[in-house]
């Protein structure tokens, strides 16, 4: 424990301002929303998507992304007859600007969006040594930017690529699910900008949410199942060739 | 900068999370456990030979301990939040038990047994040097130099207990070390339950290498005659473990060839290209098959002291080559294909970078230079004990 | 160890008492080093009261603060309801066309800065010939029955709205080629 001590000794002084502001910050919650009503997931319509990568411009402007980064982004996959497992995949800076011509005619061809799934068991905040990534209680993975040490586990350990280190803060960031947005009773900029509806906000909790009938009513899929991850961004017309 | 990448990567994987000072962060753990196994072989397993090595290997363990931390707490992006983990450890995390288990291997193992062995030394030296060495003698002492004969059997039943409560927490610290990866089910390189098992073995076989390797450099520098009864038996339990090492490397190895698992078409592409070179030629066959062969002549062929000498530098060297080579195929190989098992990045080092080269190669420095310090503080050499000339004086 | 003090004992003190101070004695720098451990872990316990966050552990294993940092960053996209309060004109013409699903702000881009203050916050005006090709360039992966267009056979480089209204292009214009 002497360690532990001396460490904080030499570091207290430096730390103390910024700390204080860790220890103390109370801003304002949002009136009008009440966490233990919401649960919230995302629906996402393979059959809609048309590649044109607005999803991919609004989520960097609103969150701030830096560039070769992404909360979320698309993949454009080309399967050739029968060969399932060796799509060809694409997906030029996240699909920010779209998508060039395609190289190679026939097969299959379609658009995946993906961003974090907030997975009801999550792999990255139980891998969190610090507790800085969490479920929060209406369903949302965050991360704490004043308390994320940087140590890259949780990178690690999402089976989806949808974490990365932000250069500029040097903590984990990934998709918030526009927590600010929806909190305040918006959608999220991802679906706000979609022109076909591929995307949809869902709250589970919500009897009247129209996901209730989409998912009673059609084949939907989830990313790697075999991850177990329960994972709330469920996919409708999803290959089998998606990984 | 661009990372060249071929094939299809997920776009945030195109930049390696971690890098080559996670690389050094298990290969430095795993001589701490192995050169503190190879001690207490001496103590508690009653292997009177390596009795010459003891003192130095537990003081290699400590060097090499307090050198352990830095690269993980230089890669973080906010090294200042680190005792986070100490004041909010997550328990479902491998990487917070980090913290404990450290501590507790430090302080509650490797320290105390030092100190209690090298109580009458500490105690005598306090009364026989002068300035800031006396001082700090006399501050180790804490404050009592009550070394009767009984309270140095006190001390050696203490130091006793204390080790074999150590073998058990240096199985803990390295082998959650190899947890911390083989937990990871998102990245099918690491995932697998013998991961904590095979670093376990690999830090055993390089803490031996390497307490083995300075017992010969440290008494050739010394001008002493190197007590070959004791390399011999070191040498010989650096060969039984290696062979048990490498047989669960290539268990793993085959087990996967064999399950030929959704991943392995990509892994299986990665280690014929990228990892070719670091894996297959210097893990493998320079790492691990020349050394298990050169220590296996010595077992079989009756070679001349100078020989066996010799074969023991190369193959200590080589060892340790192997496994740091073993190492950085985990955590960088690890990090080199995609989730997505569609395509591959490329790992590129720094330099002058804070996870760079140059602060690779003085972390790997560092230790020796602890270990100097130590050496000449509690100098570690049998005949030279101040309890064995004690003893041998009427 | 027992039987060893009491070989050593000397003195006349009562036998159980002797083993004790005896121990003590010999062992005295152990209870020493425990000392050390003590105080060491006792200042640790207290600086942790201290430096553990208040809200730390009130959902669970985080600081429940950070969810409230989180909810209060500012919004950049408005969202098409703030945008139809004032442009009801616009959502009458939307609301009859095909583009009726597709959000203001999909196209204008984020307003969130004009609709806090309209009067020195303009949008830009918009280049149709970039910005529906976005959407309408025809693509093998794009859904079979979404309008797409080889946009330089289509129109050679015209701008989409000589011919096309954008808030509601014409059904039948919009898959011709």
């Amino acid at each position: 424990m002497t360690m532990t001590r001396r460490q904080l000794l030499i570091l207290l002084p430096a730390a103390a301002v910024a700390w204080d502001s860790i220890l103390a910050s109370t801003p304002e919650a949002s009136p009008n929303y009440n966490m233990a009503e919401h649960w919230w997931a995302m629906l996402i319509d393979i059959t809609k998507c048309i590649g044109c990568g607005s999803c991919v411009r609004a989520c960097q402007l609103e969150n701030h992304v830096p560039d070769g980064y992404y909360r979320t982004w698309v993949e454009r996959y080309h399967i050739q007859d029968w060969e399932m497992e060796y799509p060809k995949v694409d997906s030029p800076e996240g699909g920010k600007n779209g998508f060039p011509a395609a190289k190679e005619a026939g097969g299959k061809n379609f658009f995946v969006p993906k961003l974090c799934n907030h997975c009801a068991d999550s792999p990255c905040t139980q891998v969190c040594p610090v507790g800085a990534t969490f479920i929060s209680p209406d369903g949302v993975v965050l991360i704490d930017q004043k308390y994320c040490l940087g140590c890259r586990y949780c990178v690690q350990a999402c089976p989806y690529g949808c974490r990365f280190i932000n250069p500029q803060t040097k903590t984990a960031n990934k998709c918030t699910l526009c927590y600010h947005r929806i909190t305040k009773g918006l959608t999220t900029a991802c679906c706000e900008v979609c022109p076909t509806g591929a995307r949809q906000l869902a709250n589970l909790k919500n009897p009247n949410d129209p996901i209730h009938e989409f998912l009673r009513t059609h084949s939907v899929q989830v990313l790697k199942p075999q991850m177990a991850t329960h994972s709330k961004c469920f996919y409708y017309g999803l290959d089998g060739s998606v990984r | 900068m661009q990372v060249p990448v071929e094939g299809f990567m997920y776009p945030n994987e195109v930049e390696l999370q971690w890098s080559v000072l996670i690389v050094l962060y298990p290969f430095l753990t795993g001589l701490v456990a192995g050169a503190f196994i190879l001690a207490s072989l001496e103590r508690v397993f009653q292997v009177q030979a390596v009795k010459p090595t003891y003192r130095l290997a537990l003081l290699t363990a400590l060097a090499f301990l307090l050198v352990a931390p830095l690269p993980l707490q230089l890669h973080l992006g906010h090294p200042e939040r680190s005792f986070e983990m100490y004041l909010t450890p997550h328990g479902s995390s491998a990487m917070a038990m980090f913290g404990f288990v450290y501590l507790w291997y430090l302080l509650a193992v490797l320290v105390l047994e030092i100190w209690l062995d090298y109580r009458y030394d500490i105690v005598v030296l306090s009364q026989t040097t002068t300035g800031w060495r006396r001082l700090l003698y006399r501050i180790l002492t804490l404050g009592s130099t009550n070394i009767s004969p009984r309270a140095l059997h006190i001390d050696e039943r203490a130091g006793w207990l204390i080790t074999v409560i150590g073998i058990p927490s240096a199985f803990l610290l390295h082998g959650y070390v190899g947890f911390i990866f083989g937990s990871v089910k998102a990245n099918p390189w690491w995932s697998s339950p013998l991961m904590p098992v095979v670093f376990l073995f690999s830090a055993m076989v390089s803490g031996i290498a390497v307490v083995m390797l300075l017992y010969m450099l440290l008494t050739t520098m010394r001008r002493e005659p190197i007590d070959m009864c004791c390399v011999d038996t070191v040498a010989k339990y650096l060969f039984y473990t290696f062979i048990i090492d490498f047989s669960l490397e290539m268990l793993d190895l085959i087990h996967r060839i064999y399950e030929a698992d959704e991943s392995f078409r990509s892994l299986d592409f990665m280690v014929h290209t990228k990892l070719y070179f670091s894996h297959i030629v210097v893990q493998i066959l320079l790492g691990t098959v020349t050394p298990i062969i050169l220590l296996a002549i010595t077992q079989v062929a009756k070679l001349n002291d100078l020989v066996r000498k010799r074969i023991y530098a190369v193959a200590g060297c080589l060892t340790l080559v192997g496994i740091f080579a073993m190492r950085w195929n985990v955590v960088i190989g690890g990090q080199l294909f995609s989730k997505s098992f569609l395509g591959y990045t490329t790992y590129k080092m720094g330099f002058v970078t804070r996870e760079g080269l140059l602060m690779a190669i003085m972390l790997t420095i560092l230790p020796f230079i602890f270990l100097w310090i130590l050496v000449k503080l509690l100098p570690p050499w049998p005949e030279k004990t101040l309890f064995a000339k004690a003893a041998s004086a009427p | 160890m027992a039987a060893i003090s009491a070989r050593h004992s000397t003195r006349s003190t009562p036998f159980v008492w002797n083993i004790g101070m005896k121990i003590f004695q010999d062992a005295g720098h152990l209870f020493r080093v425990a000392a050390v451990f003590l105080v060491g872990l006792i200042a640790f316990l207290t600086l942790r009261s201290f430096l553990v966050p208040r809200s730390f552990g009130r959902y669970g294993h985080y600081r429940a603060n950070a969810i409230t940092e989180i909810a209060a960053l500012p919004v950049r996209y408005a969202g098409h309801q703030v945008c139809e309060g004032c442009h009801a004109d616009v959502l009458d013409v939307k609301s009859k066309g095909v583009h009726k699903g597709v959000a203001c702000e999909s196209c204008h881009g984020a307003l969130a800065a004009h609709a806090d203050d309209p009067g020195s916050v303009t949008p830009v005006k918009l280049d149709t010939a970039v910005l529906c090709v976005r959407c309408h360039q025809e693509s093998l992966a794009k859904p079979k029955n979404f309008p797409q267009v080889n946009a330089v056979e289509h129109s050679g480089g015209a701008a989409c709205n000589t011919c096309h209204q954008p808030h509601s292009p014409a059904m039948n214009v919009g898959v011709t080629q």
